[in-house]
């Protein structure tokens, strides 16, 4: 039995030279520059030279900064437009192509619309956001449809009352194929004959939905909804492909607020405590969603 | 059970019509950029092309030296891929097979480390690179793209490692093998599927990341194709069909891509994400 514990140990202690390149890694590449950047939030300092140690001075700042309160405002359109509206269009998508399509037309129709759905997902934002800005520029293609149908057009990344919407559509256009995706794997756990036995009980569509997809579903969602959030909190390119935070701020959010303290007006102390704070408020909301969780799955 | 009634093609209706609305941009970039530019102020971008123009292309191609992005894109893309499924083998291998110490505590930090947002490492980042003269290279940013993609790489092998068959380990270790033999002869090739998808995925997010490559690949020569779409966003190209086709060069290599590998992307990343 000590013999046995013995080796263990000695075993693990090698294990450990598979950790070491990883590790290494990770302090260089994340740890160290993490800690570098909340060291900064403390300092005044222009990227060059001395930094000087001005205590809480930029969070005090930050506090009373009209352009950080709307980009943590954004936000919230943010995750409306990231997880909450992509996580319910593409539940019903799922439901959809899993109770419906497939059995209906076949798992060939159901695949084939999942793969369309799916595509915008993992296209370049950037690329994307060239795209977009295309259409809906005040030339663009959008306002021609809308005045072929007598509609009348706008200037939809340039208009500070459209802006915010305009890329919180793009937005959804991008995200619906990633917790689909996410969604109908999810549902292939799920014994189609359950969908069969409730039909022949005379369940319909609306209580498939909610009686079956949604509770098998759980996890998915929880899943689906802390990893879209997150997303949220981070959102940068698309912001600084359509509309550089403009117009007049209307689309600024944390992230681009940081980069142009970073890199256009250097204040760089300035910028390390936006980002500093919208760290805090990640990792908080992610470990709280962790929380939630696992008491969930103790309860159980 | 099928049933014939109207209800199947209205719902099919609707989906096409979605999926339609979904495919709109892409279809619209593909039309748009073969045109040439009378023909769009003649008839407008809804029209299908009368005329067949690859000037646009071709411009843009040669305008911001395509070929040399694609191929930064790919070796940066290429070997995040591989190294980072190699060091999330190497690190899950330690934390769910080799069980060491602290390892509970060393996926909680990695964990973290996947939320802290970019932003809070890109100008430290900046500045260690320029410090050591590693600024503006690729293999900066290949390092760097490794060690993201491995965090989240090793988050998820090690729990898919932590329930490997414990007999196969010991048959193989009664046989005489080390642990760097049982790794690459045992552990490595029952994992070969699940790594494949990941190097996929790994792939396809060092492809189409931006803030990091933005910031740490300043010059023209260096850039990827996600930034170089990104600063050309920033210039604004007035004429509409260079502009379709701008977007259309930009998203062609995903499109290929995805054709390729659709069917890996659309199974989703969900082995051991979801309990």
């Amino acid at each position: 039995m000590a013999a046995i514990s013995q080796s263990r140990r000695t075993g693990s202690a090698v294990y450990w030279l598979y950790l070491m390149p990883g590790l290494i890694g990770f302090v260089l590449v994340v740890g160290l520059p993490f800690a570098m950047n909340v060291a900064i939030s403390f300092t005044k300092w222009r990227g060059i030279g001395m930094p000087s140690f001005v205590g809480l001075a930029n969070y005090d700042r930050l506090l009373g900064d009209a352009a950080f309160w709307s980009s943590m405002q954004h936000t919230l359109f943010f995750v409306v437009a990231m997880a909450v509206i992509p996580t319910i269009l593409s539940l019903i998508l799922a439901a959809t192509l899993f109770d419906y399509v497939a059995t209906q037309f076949g798992q060939g129709w159901s695949s084939f619309f999942r793969a369309g759905y799916y595509l915008p997902q993992i296209l370049p934002v950037s690329a994307a956001g060239v795209l977009w800005s295309w259409i809906l520029n005040p030339h663009g293609v959008l306002n021609l449809v809308l005045r072929g149908l007598g509609l009348e057009g706008s200037n939809w990344l340039g208009d500070p009352s459209y802006a915010i919407y305009a890329v919180m559509g793009v937005m959804v256009w991008i995200q619906i194929g990633y917790s689909l995706v996410v969604f109908m794997s999810g549902l292939g756990r799920v014994d189609p004959s359950l969908y069969e036995a409730a039909r022949l009980d005379g369940a319909g569509a609306p209580q498939r939905f909610w009686y079956i997809t949604i509770p098998m579903l759980r996890p998915e969602i929880a899943v689906i909804a802390l990893t879209t959030t997150i997303a949220a909190l981070k959102v940068f390119a698309p912001v600084f492909v359509l509309t550089n935070g403009g117009p007049d701020n209307s689309t600024i959010v944390p992230s681009y607020f940081s980069y142009t303290h970073f890199f256009a007006t250097v204040r760089v102390g300035y910028g390390a405590a936006i980002s500093t704070a919208q760290t805090a408020i990640t990792i908080l909301l992610g470990l709280m969603f962790l929380r939630l969780q696992t008491r969930k799955g103790d309860a159980r | 059970m099928k049933k014939t009634g109207l209800t199947r093609w209205v719902v099919l209706g609707l989906l096409v019509g979605l999926l339609a609305l979904m495919l709109a941009p892409i279809a619209l970039a593909v039309i748009n950029a073969v045109k040439t530019a009378a023909d769009y102020a003649a008839r407008g971008p809804m029209a299908l092309p009368r005329s067949f123009d690859l000037s646009g292309l071709r411009d843009f191609w040669s305008h911001v030296n395509f070929p040399l992005k694609l191929w930064n894109s790919l070796l940066l893309s290429g070997c995040a891929a591989v190294f980072g499924v190699l060091l999330s083998l190497l690190n899950a291998y330690a934390i769910g097979i080799g069980r060491v110490r602290a390892g509970r505590g060393i996926l909680v930090l990695i964990l973290m480390g996947i939320m802290i947002p970019q932003e809070s490492l890109v100008y430290p980042l900046y500045y260690l690179t320029k410090s050591v003269g590693l600024f503006d290279s690729l293999w900066s940013v290949i390092i760097i793209f490794t060690v993201l993609q491995a965090a989240f790489g090793t988050y998820l092998l090690a729990s898919v490692l932590s329930e490997f068959p414990r007999e196969l380990l010991e048959a193989a270790r009664v046989d005489g093998a080390n642990r760097w033999q049982i790794l690459w002869q045992v552990v490595f090739p029952i994992l070969r599927p699940t790594l494949a998808v990941l190097a996929t995925f790994f792939f396809i997010w060092t492809w189409n990341e931006f803030l990091l490559p933005l910031v740490l690949l300043a010059s023209n020569d260096h850039q990827t194709i996600s930034v170089a779409m990104g600063v050309l966003s920033g210039q604004y190209v007035s004429d509409p069909t260079t502009t379709a086709a701008a977007a259309l060069l930009g998203i062609l290599p995903t499109l290929i891509f995805f054709l390729i590998f659709q069917r890996t992307l659309t199974r989703g990343i969900t082995v051991g994400a979801v309990k």
